[in-house]
């Protein structure tokens, strides 16, 4: 991912305990969006608990905090999950000392208050390792076309949708890098990749075969997925019949 | 008694001190013989004296050396350290509960010491070397949720130890320092009957392994590491059949049929397996293959497991003899309900978030219904911890009305103060059922959305009530005042984010002297109140405890700052001396 100026195009205010912009809110953990899965890791051990009594216990609140942030970033989450730097703790208890005075108010519903629910620090590290293990799917992706191969990290994603927006992510900034505006063409075509355009997603399965993407439940697509190809309409012939209408439909 | 022509027997009173210890030793409990110890000197002298275990539920009570001081023939000791809410990271690392005089004192005055048990401790090499130096009889080693050694502290047991019989590492922070500990065990040493590694990450020499299972034939429990791949546990499993408690390693492979006969014959072979424990990475091509030990089995731990569906389900319907069981939420309702007609004689449940935090977006379909069905099937159901994201005031009644017979029932709703999810009211009716119905109950956990009424219930009936957790909760100080002022048989008090001030707490003060410990976190406390509660009550040790690196000592605070964290608890040996800047004892 880096070097390409993905992340030049990417909304960023600094990484955490990366200066002064830290300690300005959450959101500089909220924007980071679907950051790849080195730089999660690179979160995970930038930031060192306030206070926990394990070592990774604090960690597992950013990781948490990063992941809900893509999901949902609403205002509680960053202030009750991360201030930045050294702060982590913090935030939600006095929060929460606020919050008791009125008790009838109903927290924001991705507020996560520190310790909350109570599920063991043990037991949460033991299920990241977990989480992380299904999350390294890193698959290559090729597209027809395009100058070299890239990877994208399955796991991260949790449906077709959010491969769709991933990899039309990955692929318009290659082209942009190229520069020019023949190449800008391309990028034009890569609009919704899933349903109806000149290029069909295929993959590769356990077995070897090459698929169609999204005929199978999701689970099971990334369970089987070992790589991708984008591959260009006119030379997705000889897979499922679907894709051969596709070809068809669009001449 | 006496008759003319025998010698006068002696009157019972002064009879000597053996006759009472023998009496004594068939005392169960700590308690009768506290209790019994109460009664005179003579029996005080009788029953410190030959007291053989001791438990010491809170390492800051007392003085260690006075506890060695005062039960001399101590040979198994348990401590425990931080309070529970330790385990949620609430506490800061540097708090303190430290092994080392522990082992000290008993290094000192107990030569004959042979078990020792630390919970919540900070436990370090030196303190292992210690152990491993100063026993010449050690034989049982169980550390729980401690942290602050490595495994070349392990290495100093397992080569020191000759007698040891069990070594039991439970959900530990031990750093990996590649020290051969297992490779420590002398050959000749064949004594081995538990081992427990799970909480330990670094990869073990696996033919060590294989040769320490093989000549320990006593060896009864064994709970492997991820480390040790499949493959491997059926190996070590066809060295020791005799197994009663197993911890699978990584269980956790592409399906081979060759991997899959070689793990069916190998669990086929182990028919004494009651106890089924591990860290499962979801393989349910492999789960058929403990088909054959299902039968027997009493304890299950399947809360690492991420299989799902039909596979688990089908895993744990043959499971007809269960009494515990471990699971993820994963079982889902449908789960639960095959549970609860199939695991008729079931004691105790545990169900675990696999998305605690809700980054899967919730698609879990564990609900009320599941522990309805399994209160209402199981009649031995006493023991129960759920994780779910609603619940009901009917369901708790209903489940209420199935079991009276709960000693132990916490509820954790993922959402703070989530109300009955049909009628949007406050959980009160239901927990207050439980409360009234449960007169056995020990122990309970409060979630969702909970008003001062449900406190006047607990007060009221929850005569049993040793331990009481409780969070996002209540709307006063009546409620606090409520709890303190019943429960008579009240240990320990932990609550967190609950409109509770010092009000409740100074009216009470006298009550947590009665108490074990009493913690309490983001509520309504000021530095005032805990200063008067302190003044109040001289034998309690009133702890404030900031987050690290804020550490503005008390005498210099207005007398309404709040206090974020408070732990208070009862002791003999006064303020401790071994705090870190962030804890104040006021």
């Amino acid at each position: 991912m880096a070097g390409l100026g993905f992340e030049e195009t990417e909304l960023r205010l600094g990484l955490p305990g990366g200066g002064k912009d830290a300690e300005e809110a959450g959101s500089t953990v909220r924007s980071s969006g679907k950051r790849g899965f080195a730089e999660t890791i690179d979160l995970k051990l930038k930031l060192e608990p306030a206070s926990a009594t394990a070592p990774m216990a604090g960690d597992e609140q950013v990781a948490d905090s990063v992941a809900a942030a893509e999901q949902q970033p609403s205002p509680a989450a960053a202030t009750a999950a991360v201030a930045g730097d050294g702060q982590m703790r913090r935030s939600p208890s006095q929060s929460s000392v606020i919050i008791s005075s009125d008790p009838e108010k109903p927290r924001a519903p991705k507020a996560q208050a520190v310790g909350w629910p109570p599920v063991r620090s043990f037991r949460k590290n033991i299920m990241a390792v977990q989480a992380d293990k299904s999350a390294a799917a890193l698959v290559k992706v090729s597209m027809d076309g395009a100058p070299y191969l890239r990877k994208v990290d399955i796991g991260a994603c949790k449906s077709y949708g959010e491969l769709s927006k991933a990899l039309e992510k990955m692929f318009s900034s290659s082209t942009m890098a190229g520069g020019s505006q023949g190449i800008m063409n391309d990028e034009s075509k890569l609009v919704d990749l899933l349903s109806g355009s000149d290029y069909v997603p295929t993959y590769e399965d356990k077995d070897g075969d090459w698929m169609l993407v999204g005929d199978v439940p999701w689970e099971m697509f990334a369970a089987s997925c070992k790589r991708l190809r984008i591959m260009k309409g006119s030379e997705a012939i000889g897979l499922a019949p679907r894709a051969m209408e596709k070809c068809k439909s669009r001449s | 008694m006496g008759r003319a022509g025998g010698p006068a027997a002696p009157p019972w009173h002064s009879l000597p001190d053996e006759v009472w210890e023998h009496a004594f030793s068939f005392l169960p409990a700590d308690a009768d013989r506290g209790a019994a110890a109460c009664a005179c000197h003579g029996w005080l002298r009788a029953e410190r004296r030959s007291r053989r275990r001791l438990v010491v539920p809170n390492c800051y009570a007392t003085d260690p050396r006075d506890a060695v001081d005062r039960f001399p023939s101590v040979r198994a000791a348990e401590v425990k350290g931080k309070p529970h809410f330790a385990d949620f990271g609430l506490l800061p690392p540097s708090w303190g509960a430290y092994a080392a005089p522990w082992v000290a004192a008993a290094a000192d005055g107990w030569p004959l010491l042979e078990e020792l048990s630390f919970k919540r401790m900070f436990v370090t090499d030196e303190c292992l070397e210690m152990i491993a130096s100063s026993f010449r009889n050690f034989q049982v080693l169980r550390l729980n949720s401690c942290e602050g050694f490595t495994t070349a502290g392990l290495a100093a047991i397992t080569e020191g130890c000759r007698n040891l019989k069990e070594l039991d590492l439970q959900e530990n922070y031990i750093d990996d320092c590649s020290s051969h500990w297992l490779s420590n065990f002398p050959e000749c040493y064949t004594s081995l009957e538990a081992l427990n590694f799970s909480c330990l990450h670094g990869e073990v020499n696996f033919t060590v392994l294989e040769r320490l299972v093989s000549r320990c034939r006593n060896l009864k429990t064994l709970k492997l590491n991820n480390a040790i791949p499949l493959d491997n546990v059926a190996s070590l499993l066809r060295k020791a059949p005799q197994i009663i408690e197993l911890g699978t390693g990584k269980f956790s492979a592409d399906y081979h049929p060759d991997l899959f006969a070689k793990v069916e014959a190998a669990f086929a072979g182990c028919t004494s397996l009651r106890r089924l424990s591990g860290t499962w990475d979801a393989v349910p091509d492999y789960l058929p293959a403990f088909y054959c030990v299902c039968e027997g089995l009493t304890s299950l731990n399947l809360s690492y497991a991420t299989v799902q569906g039909p596979e688990l389900i089908k895993f744990i319907s043959r499971c007809k003899n269960l009494l515990q069981l471990w699971v993820m939420d994963l079982i889902e309702d449908h789960g639960l309900s095959v549970v609860a007609s199939s695991c008729s004689k079931l004691q105790e449940l545990r169900v675990f978030p696999s998305d605690p935090f809700g980054h899967n977006g919730g698609q879990v379909f564990l609900t009320e219904r599941g522990l309805v069905d399994v209160s209402a099937s199981c009649p031995k159901l006493e023991s129960v911890l759920y994780f779910c994201s609603r619940m009901t005031n009917e369901a708790l009644v209903m489940i209420a009305k199935n079991r009276p017979n709960f000693t132990c029932f916490r509820l954790a709703l993922l959402e703070p103060r989530s109300p009955d999810y049909i009628t949007r009211q406050p959980l009160d009716a239901g927990f207050s059922a439980i409360v009234e119905s449960c007169k056995g109950l020990r122990r309970l956990s409060m979630s969702g959305l909970l008003t001062d009424l449900v406190f006047k219930s607990i007060g009221a009936h929850a005569d049993r009530l040793e331990m009481l957790s409780l969070a996002f909760a209540g709307d006063s100080d009546l409620g606090l005042n409520d709890i303190l002022s019943g429960c008579k048989s009240l240990k320990k008090l932990e609550i967190r984010d609950c409109p509770f001030g010092d009000k409740a707490l100074l009216a009470n003060a006298a009550k947590l002297e009665t108490m074990r410990s009493l913690w309490m976190n983001s509520c309504s406390l000021t530095v005032g109140g805990c200063r008067l509660l302190a003044l109040k009550m001289p034998h309690l040790t009133v702890e404030i405890i900031n987050d690290p690196g804020e550490t503005c000592p008390v005498e210099s605070l207005p007398f309404d700052s709040p206090v974020e964290k408070l732990y208070v608890y009862r002791t003999l040996a006064g303020p401790r001396s071994d705090t870190p800047d962030c804890v104040q004892i006021v």
